[in-house]
């Protein structure tokens, strides 16, 4: 339908993401390169009467956010990357405490303040390690506007279904290169909303047991079953433990929960894999020069394919394992100085024949960036 | 019959939870409470109580009780 | 005792230290919650970290124990979400003013509807009698073994400058004081503080010989009056108790449900 066509900024396709996800209350600071959210939200939130709230920091942003998805909303907070450092101190608590929520980050050039208005993908690794202590994360990413919207959709089903933050890990190229998005029509896309309990009032409910599948059934504060929420390493009930069996089943629940299921939560796309000799492996706005390079060369009759992850925390090990096994050699192609490629030289069986091709001067990476390492590895002069 | 005062009825203290801090019995006007050997606040002479509570209200530990008619 | 059925008594006797002051607040809090007839399901109470925070283990309300400084945040997106809930965040002095000071300011300025109430007792106790923005000069702590040179904030003067529009302050000698103060502030329409000023004798008593907790309530009591008090004027080093401010003026949540109006109409 054609009022579903919309020309919009990834920021834009984010909060449509979020807004058909069910989207009902936002806690943000502005910061370049994710202010549009924030702007887009204040706007729109309330025609739908969700909230919206300007905090005073990204401290309080992501408390906020958490406080709200305790009362049994839909929340989402975004940022860019030092309110993204501002905020691992709460995501470890929502971590803990097993609080759906979603964070936006919107990268840009790190560390400090780096280079606000460009493009970079410095934190992966501060996503996947910025919270302090043993735990597991959830991020996802995309590299256009129609993924920025079904990854956003997916971030709010993650949240729920497994009670824990995600981290939607997107780019400031993405994040304000406007191009098509068409919004599913409702239904089309398959949504995730709150589990709650079945318990009645009066009855013990243990907030924090998780039942035979896993899931942990919630009751939203206000309601019947009065229980506690903590940061603390915690018991069924909800309150402070440091029985060492205690603390031990639960960082193992914390963890396992998501990388048991790495493989579950793994989102990726692939191009041209089948008989490719060569595997570039990339994720947000640099798979899109990956992509270019790949259909030019494929137009050439060389056998190069892409493999674009989209879930990169848990790292989908087993997949970029499986996808690079018969590749000669792996260029990992990404705008920071290899924090993925360690993870795919962890993943491939020989670790020697993966190669780096990126940029880390605020400067979108171009094919001919791409194509140059390509050549270097085919042993041809740049 | 008129509205008098509250009239005593008994004091209970939590023996498990009196820490023995001694602020209801520094602060009782009546100079009824002590803490025993074990450091348990105690109603050493009660017919002295007037019911005020200001021991129940002021006591940390949630520990006493004052029962009245 | 009625107040008990508001506590998690399997949960008793509690963690503070004897004579810690911050029972007394428990204490206060009760009887204002029971004497107001409120649910125990309508009540939120979120708190931070150090000895005030655990005070919501206790009580049995819903209860949210988040992070050092951060509960007024996490409080704003309890009551946001759902206004119709009464959100009480205890905090220590610390708690409140060092680490959750930008929060504690802006929670006053904005005016949503939720009591704060500062457990000061001048000292960061749960870590070992350090110093805290409240201590003062010449205050004897373990971060401060030569005397304390860092200034003192006045809680109650700075909420009221923030915006706050209940601000009240008593002592835990004052108990009963405590609960007025406590219920006026849970009916307030607006952000309420009331600061309780509460007794550590185990690190901020025994650091500054001020003997134990019967001691330092005494001194509550002398170096206290009444808001107005002609001593205050002989005597400016004396603290006032009472309520400070007390005015309506437009609460967040409800000027919230006017912006969702508007929008809706489009």
């Amino acid at each position: 339908m054609s009022q579903n066509i919309k020309f919009v900024q990834g920021n834009e396709a984010c909060v449509a993401g979020a807004l058909y996800a069910g989207l009902q209350f936002f806690a943000g600071y502005p910061i370049t390169p994710s202010s549009e959210v924030a702007e887009l939200l204040a706007a729109r939130l309330p025609t739908q009467g969700g909230k919206f709230i300007q905090m005073e920091d990204e401290l309080s942003s992501i408390c906020a956010i958490i406080g709200a998805s305790l009362t049994g909303h839909k929340v989402m907070t975004a940022t860019s990357g030092p309110g993204f450092s501002l905020m691992q101190e709460a995501l470890g608590y929502a971590i803990m405490a097993e609080i759906p929520c979603v964070i936006v980050n919107v990268q840009r050039g790190g560390p400090s303040t780096g280079i606000p208005t460009q493009v970079s993908q410095g934190d992966v690794m501060q996503a996947r390690w910025g919270v302090h202590g043993d735990h597991s994360m959830v991020a996802l990413t995309a590299s256009n506007h129609q993924d920025v919207f079904l990854m956003t959709v997916e971030a709010f089903n993650i949240a729920e279904t497994y009670r824990t933050p995600v981290v939607l890990l997107f780019d400031e190229v993405i994040g304000h290169m406007r191009e098509k998005l068409v919004v599913p029509q409702e239904g089309e896309v398959q949504l995730v909303g709150r589990l709650h309990t079945s318990v009645k009032g009066g009855v013990d409910y243990h907030p924090y047991l998780p039942r035979e599948d896993g899931r942990l059934p919630m009751s939203d504060f206000g309601g019947v079953h009065r229980y506690n929420v903590t940061g603390l390493y915690h018991d069924m009930w909800g309150f402070p433990s440091s029985d060492p069996k205690v603390v031990h089943g639960l960082i193992r629940h914390l963890v396992d929960k998501i990388e048991n299921r790495a493989n579950l939560l793994a989102h990726y796309k692939e191009y041209f894999l089948e008989d490719a000799d060569r595997v570039l492996v990339s994720y947000g706005a640099p798979a899109r020069s990956a992509l270019h390079v790949v259909k030019n060369r494929r137009a050439r009759g060389e056998r190069l394919g892409l493999l674009e992850l989209q879930t990169l925390w848990p790292f989908p090990t087993d997949i970029v394992r499986e996808k690079c096994a018969r590749a000669k050699a792996v260029v990992v192609v990404e705008m920071n100085m290899g924090q993925m490629l360690q993870e795919v030289k962890k993943a491939v069986e020989k670790p020697e024949q993966v190669f780096l091709a990126n940029r880390i001067d605020g400067v979108f990476i171009t094919p001919t960036d791409i194509q140059n390492i390509l050549r270097l590895i085919q042993g041809k002069g740049v | 019959m008129a509205k008098g005062k509250p009239k005593l009825k008994a004091h209970h203290v939590n023996r498990d939870w009196c820490k023995g801090c001694g602020i209801c019995v520094h602060f009782c006007p009546k100079n009824v409470l002590e803490l025993d050997e074990a450091e348990k606040a105690f109603a050493a002479r009660p017919d002295d109580c007037i019911a005020c509570k200001l021991c129940e209200i002021r006591c940390p530990d949630l520990a006493i009780d004052i029962e009245t008619e | 005792m009625a107040v008990k059925d508001y506590i998690r008594e399997r949960f008793f006797p509690h963690m503070w230290c004897p004579g810690c002051g911050h029972g007394i607040v428990l204490n206060s809090l009760l009887r204002a919650v029971e004497q107001l007839g409120m649910s125990k399901n309508e009540i939120v109470m979120v708190s931070g970290i150090g000895c005030s925070s655990r005070i919501g283990g206790y009580v049995d309300f819903h209860t949210l124990h988040t992070l050092h400084g951060r509960a007024l945040a996490f409080a704003t997106g309890v009551k946001l979400s759902r206004p119709e809930l009464n959100v009480v965040v205890p905090m220590g002095d610390g708690d409140a003013l060092a680490i959750g000071g930008n929060h504690f300011i802006h929670a006053c300025r904005r005016n949503i509807g939720m009591t704060a109430i500062v457990m000061n007792n001048r000292i960061y106790g749960m870590t070992g009698g350090q110093f805290s923005p409240m201590s003062g000069l010449g205050i004897s702590a373990s971060t401060a073994p030569y005397s304390n040179i860092d200034r003192a904030f006045d809680v109650s003067e700075m909420a009221r400058a923030a915006g706050a529009t209940f601000v009240a302050r008593t002592t835990v000698y004052h108990a009963q004081q405590a609960t007025e103060f406590i219920k006026k502030a849970f009916l307030h329409e607006g952000f309420a503080v009331v600061e309780i000023l509460s007794q550590c004798p185990t690190h901020f008593g025994r650091r500054n010989r001020q003997g134990g907790a019967a001691d330092m309530m005494e001194w509550f009591k002398e170096n206290t009056v009444p808001v107005g008090s002609k001593k205050k004027l002989e005597n400016p080093a004396l603290i006032e108790r009472g309520i400070f401010v007390q005015k309506e003026e437009p609460e967040y949540c409800s000027e919230y449900a006017k912006i969702v109006d508007k929008a809706m109409r489009g």
